[in-house]
């Protein structure tokens, strides 16, 4: 054990993992409608030809029909089209900003959960700093300060959309990495984890190949959240002028645009929020199976 | 350790067993509810005190009641029930005293031989709420107060040109001005007028102003006092004892501020859980809906308030003495009248209003837009898409690069349209980038938050920056006298770096022509010659398309039917007459 | 472990102070203006807008107003607001008891709820109740909570007429009646935040408890012929907790800040819409007491969280 496995150990390792993944039933399911959703949303608009920005207010708040199957907004603008194209912008963000959440928050709980003393005590208190941050004044800060200058280096579009993750994974690492540190507080004196170190393990092999994965529970519930999080967060911030121009349909966006038609135009409500929901429920399922399938503890036939 | 054992299994115990009592009160509490009749209401004391409970709504929560120490129309709201100014101007712009006992003209004395002065007799019987008399002493009171720059008062842009307030005796007042004033009923009249008791706040003038106690507990000649206020949140009113006028119809008022106007306009127009509500713009299609409910209609009071689209007649791509949109320089297109014209045709007012306003706003053709005595005849409106193409091709605007964008001589139609974050103005938006691009321009659009876009001008994403090309916003001229209003198109006006970009002009428009009329304005003091110059000014804008006029909105209220004698003017705040109002 | 309590005590002192210090700069420096509200009306000419802003003292440097702010911290009364001319404590007091009503109230029901199900649904997983209560958990994710309120308020006000949405702060429980308007009045807002809470925390809670399913010594103590509820009841949750104490004392200083959507959505004054009102017009006296206490309660229940580990699971070591 104390040895790096050979190569094709390795890949087996990897081989029977996805083998019970793709067992999970609940899993692939999940997969294929997160796969279904990438592919419409990244070919849905150059298939479905109409506008998504063309206003006819003489079709305002229409119902679903054959010319427009989910109907159209106050604008009489088509909504399956804002659906198709406001999901780039949502799920990329979703996707994303919760990649760049996770990934801070795993960093730091893990550092600070392993090795414990002055690197835990300081990057605890940074997460104090972080967790009491006033979010609106901060980000309409930010806007201030690094609107002009990240669109000059990066472009508009690009610009922007780092920006945009940048702020939600910024600003939503610190509950995974209070979790992954909790996790890791635990494991560590676990006796599995003592007796790979009494032989001798690298920190880092006992870090990846004995505690993340049993951590990886409490972090897939936070991604999954973190995603619908994201999504809604991203229409928060074009609010406050700095994510993308008020044009663009994002799907958190066509939800509060909706809000006020609850009663008179369901339709208007419904879809974008069918849309996050089954966002957020495919990634779940996704993550809880991989969850099981890498868990080296777990023995789900 | 094992005493650990034990404490740990005991502290679960309990950690358990207090979650399901929590759970099991809760559902107690909800099971108690559903017992009850649907007529819920009738439970709170509030309405205990018998049929005569008035309840206002406003989204916008009253934080100050002293009107000129507030920071928005909200505070003004409902300072007006306790506090009164000397007179105040009718929904037919007449104006009619309220604390003074006659309005003051040539014919009475009260106006003098040469503009500047300006005397007020007061109504002699009237009692501040804590039974002090009320005296010219008090207006000349009010005047030290605010004029303090240590008060820093947010009203004091109408008494700019007051040279002295004097008590001539108990009842009679004196307001002399620096030079002939044809405005002379701004001070003290209206919302920005509201005189304040000189014995509650005589220490509190300066630096201690905001510490006085009667900017939360007010003392007036109003027809109501404060019985409790909770900033931010609720007011409760009493009627005041000492009223001079008719007792109120109502033992009780609760004005709740916060929420959204939409479901403000709910309680009153559908469910009937409040009987007025402020202010409550929305889309016309929603109104509708929530008017079907039949508790409440809507009122619109149609104020000086007008959405318009500013040009920014410099350049904001350009950089000249580390400003950009200098006045040195020269937009690039904007600046052809031919551009602006074309643009002002491509422009659908009329889906504008009607999708977005619907009642509550009127095409706009003019700058300015009330009152009506001011208001030209002679402007007109027209939606023409050809024509603006066919305008901007006549000035050579074409796309000759094929990119589908107007360009001539390298320079592309490109536009950057802002306004404030706000979801009307966002649709507004929407519909005029459409239109402007189906005449071949192309238009970015952009939204800041209403504290920044509005606020510190240090900040570059604000209005009177104007680092774009359009924006999109409203003014409220205010008073029935437009002459501050007036400057908005000013030369000397023009916001710059220079003036830390504090200026009203943020067009950056300068006309001599304009500036000659502006001059005779501040000498014309014959009512008929300051009528005609006016419109006169009001057409030389529009000809020249300094500006586009959009809607010309109202203050949309909501009203329960259970209402009656309603008298709301926009000259004044909307409760101005609240204690005159009759409940069935 | 009282040792390491009152070390960590120590070092929340200079922590704090310097995310004071961090707050108070970023509120210094971001853009927005106490009196963005009027700007739109011509009474607002520079000299005016100076005199004002000399009147709330933003005439003098940043850091002056950093220690003015907290000395009047340290005393107690938190300085005087921007916008309402009353001390920043008298305003925190007047909201305090309706937040900790209302989002207090939420978070029990939260967890009143999470607990029974997230367990359950973790020893019965892939069950019937198990897929029910996750997609509605989902259901609960994607739709934000000024939906749910929303929708609340169409049924329960509108439709049925059986309770209030606008929340009356005045009332005062006098006798049985008031008491029933009270909970009436409260019913929809705690359910709105409590069953989104609930949502969040019964995710947790269900991975967690499956987490620990799977390890060897709940086999072990299977083997050894223990029922299934004393197995939960004595090893699983207690390990299962860690995680979610971890979680529940990042959400208990969110309780003081208020639920700023639900407040919005039902006129509730919490703290929540002080705080959005204050940002909203930069007043930074009540923002920056607002946050500063949230920041206390924050570096104080991570504390607790980091004592109660201890008291969970005696092995951990820091």
């Amino acid at each position: 054990m104390t040895s790096a496995p050979p190569p094709n150990l390795k890949l087996a390792r990897w081989r029977t993992a996805w083998a019970r993944f793709c067992r999970d039933r609940m899993a692939v399911l999940g997969g294929l409608i997160l796969l279904l959703i990438l592919v419409a949303v990244l070919l849905g608009p150059v298939i479905y030809p109409i506008s998504y920005s063309e206003i006819d207010v003489t079709q305002a708040t229409a119902p679903p029909s054959w010319a427009h199957p989910l109907g159209t907004n106050a604008l009489g603008q088509d909504q399956l089209a804002r659906i198709l194209w406001g999901g780039r912008v949502s799920v990329a963000v979703g996707i994303t900003a919760m990649l760049v959440s996770i990934s801070v928050g795993v960093l730091v709980g893990t550092l600070s959960g392993f090795y414990g003393g002055i690197i835990d005590q300081g990057l605890m208190r940074l997460t104090d700093l972080f967790l009491s941050l006033p979010q609106l004044p901060l980000l309409l800060l930010v806007i201030y300060l690094f609107r002009e200058p990240v669109r000059a280096i990066a472009g508009p579009e690009i610009g922007i959309f780092l920006l945009i993750i940048l702020l939600i994974g910024g600003l939503t690492w610190m509950t995974p990495a209070r979790l992954v540190r909790a996790g890791f507080l635990t494991l560590k004196q676990r006796d599995f984890v003592t007796a790979v170190r009494a032989l001798g393990a690298q920190p880092s092999r006992i870090i990846w190949g004995h505690i993340l994965p049993n951590v990886i529970g409490p972090v897939t519930v936070a991604a999954t959240l973190g995603v619908g999080n994201a999504i809604i967060t991203e229409s928060t911030l074009s609010f406050l002028g700095i994510g993308f121009p008020p044009d663009v349909p994002t799907w958190g966006r066509m939800l509060f645009d909706a809000q006020n038609y609850l009663v008179s135009a369901p339709h208007m409500v419904i879809f974008p929020g069918l849309a996050i929901f089954f966002t957020v429920l495919s990634i779940n399922y996704v993550g809880d199976g991989l969850r099981d399938a890498l868990d080296p503890q777990s023995n789900r036939p | 350790m094992d005493f650990m054992g034990q404490f740990r299994r005991r502290w679960w115990g309990r950690f358990f067993s207090l979650f399901w009592v929590a759970l099991l009160s809760v559902g107690l509490f909800a099971a108690c509810n559903q017992n009850s009749s649907p007529s819920s209401d009738a439970d709170t004391p509030a309405s205990e005190a018998a049929g005569g409970s008035l309840r206002l709504l406003y989204w916008q929560a009253p934080t100050v009641l002293n009107p000129h120490l507030s920071t928005g129309i909200k505070d003004i709201e409902a300072s007006r029930l306790v506090l009164e100014p000397l007179a105040e101007y009718n929904a037919d712009e007449e104006l009619t005293p309220t604390l003074a006992a006659e309005i003051p003209s040539r014919e009475n004395g009260g106006l003098g031989e040469d503009g500047t002065t300006v005397t007020w007799t007061l109504k002699d019987d009237v009692l501040w709420s804590d039974g002090e008399p009320f005296t010219a002493e008090d207006v000349a009171f009010t005047y030290d107060f605010l004029s303090n720059p240590e008060t820093g008062a947010t009203s004091t842009e109408f008494y700019g040109d007051i040279a002295s307030v004097e008590a001539v005796d108990d009842q009679t007042v004196k307001i002399t001005f620096s030079q002939p004033t044809p405005a002379w009923s701004q001070p003290f009249v209206g919302t920005s007028g509201m005189i304040l008791p000189q014995h509650v706040f005589q220490d509190y003038v300066g630096a201690q102003a905001r510490s006085a106690p009667a900017n939360t507990q007010p003392v007036g000649t109003g027809a109501y006092q404060v019985v409790e206020f909770k900033p931010g949140d609720t007011i409760i009113y009493e009627p005041n004892p000492n009223f001079r006028g008719e007792p109120s119809a109502f033992e009780r008022l609760e004005l709740k501020g916060g929420g959204d106007a939409v479901s403000a306009a709910r309680a009153v127009l559908q469910t009937g859980d409040a009987d007025f509500a402020w202010n409550v713009q929305a889309e016309p299609a929603i109104i509708q809906g929530l008017e079907a409910g039949g508790q409440g209609e809507m009122r619109y009071v149609f104020k000086p308030l007008m959405e318009r689209i500013f040009f920014n007649f410099s350049d904001p791509n350009q950089e000249v003495n580390g400003q950009r949109s200098s006045a040195e320089t020269e937009h690039p297109f904007l600046s052809e009248k031919a551009v602006r014209q074309a643009i002002s045709l491509a422009i659908d007012r009329q889906t504008i209003t009607e999708q977005l306003y619907g009642e509550a706003g009127e095409v706009a053709t003019n700058f300015i837009v009330a009152p009506d005595k001011y208001v030209s005849p002679n402007t007109d409106y027209e939606f023409d898409l050809e024509q603006a193409a066919a305008l901007l091709d006549e000035a050579g605007w074409v796309d000759s690069n094929g990119n589908g964008v107007r360009d001539k001589d390298g320079v592309e139609m490109n536009i950057l349209f802002t306004t404030s974050v706000n979801p009307v103005r966002q649709k507004t938006q929407e519909i005029i980038k459409q239109n402007l691009e189906s005449i071949g321009l192309a238009v970015e659009l952009k939204s800041v938050d209403a504290s920044v876009y509005f606020g510190d001008p240090a900040n570059p994403d604000s209005a009177s920056r104007f680092n774009a090309d359009l924006q999109l916003f409203a003014f409220d001229s205010e008073t029935p006298e437009p002459d501050s209003y007036m400057q908005l198109y000013a030369c000397d006006q023009i916001s710059q770096k220079e003036n830390q970009w504090g200026k009203e002009n943020v067009s950056r428009y300068c006309n001599p022509k304009y500036e000659a009329l502006l001059t005779q304005l501040g000498e014309t003091l014959d009512p008929e010659a300051r009528q005609a110059l006016l419109i006169k000014m009001n057409d030389l804008l529009i000809e020249d398309v300094a500006l586009i006029p959009l809607v010309h909105r109202s203050d949309p209220l909501a009203v329960s039917q259970t209402l009656s004698n309603l008298d709301f003017t926009p000259w004044s705040a909307s409760t101005w007459k609240l204690n005159t109002w009759g409940s069935q | 472990m009282l040792r390491y309590a009152l070390k960590q005590a120590l070092i929340a002192i200079p922590t704090l102070i310097a995310i004071s210090i961090i707050l108070y700069t970023i509120l210094a420096l971001a853009p927005g203006d106490p009196l963005g509200e009027l700007a739109s009306s011509p009474s607002l000419t520079p000299d005016v807008r100076e005199n004002v802003r000399r009147a709330l003292g933003l005439d003098q440097p940043a850091y002056i107003r950093y220690f003015k702010w907290a000395g009047s911290f340290v005393t107690g009364n938190m300085g005087y607001s921007f916008v309402s001319p009353v001390p920043v404590s008298s305003l925190i007091l007047q909201r305090l008891p309706t937040t900790l009503w209302v989002v207090g109230l939420a978070y029990l029901l939260a967890i009143a709820i999470a607990f029974p199900l997230g367990i359950l649904s973790a020893l019965k997983r892939y069950s019937l109740l198990d897929q029910v209560v996750t997609t509605l958990t989902f259901v609960g994710f994607s739709i934000p909570t000024f939906f749910t309120g929303l929708l609340f308020i169409i049924l329960f006000s509108v439709w049925l007429g059986w309770l209030p949405f606008i929340y009356d702060s005045t009332l005062q429980i006098r006798n049985f009646s008031s008491l029933l308007a009270q909970v009436k009045q409260s019913i929809m807002p705690i359910a709105v935040l409590g069953l989104f809470q609930a949502a969040v925390l019964m995710r947790y809670i269900r991975t967690a408890v499956i987490e620990e399913l799977g390890a060897d010594y709940v086999r072990t103590a299977y083997a050894k012929g223990l029922t299934g509820w004393a197995v939960v009841n004595r090893h699983v949750l207690r390990n299962a907790l860690i995680p979610v104490v971890t979680l529940i004392a990042l959400d208990i200083p969110t309780i003081f800040t208020g639920a700023l959507v639900t407040e919005q959505v039902f006129r509730v004054p919490g703290l929540g819409s002080l705080l959005i009102d204050s940002i909203g017009r930069s007043d930074t006296p009540v923002i920056m007491s607002i946050t500063f206490i949230y920041a206390i309660l924050v570096v104080l229940f991570n504390l607790v969280a980091d004592l109660l580990y201890g008291l969970l699971d005696p092995r951990i070591r820091y």
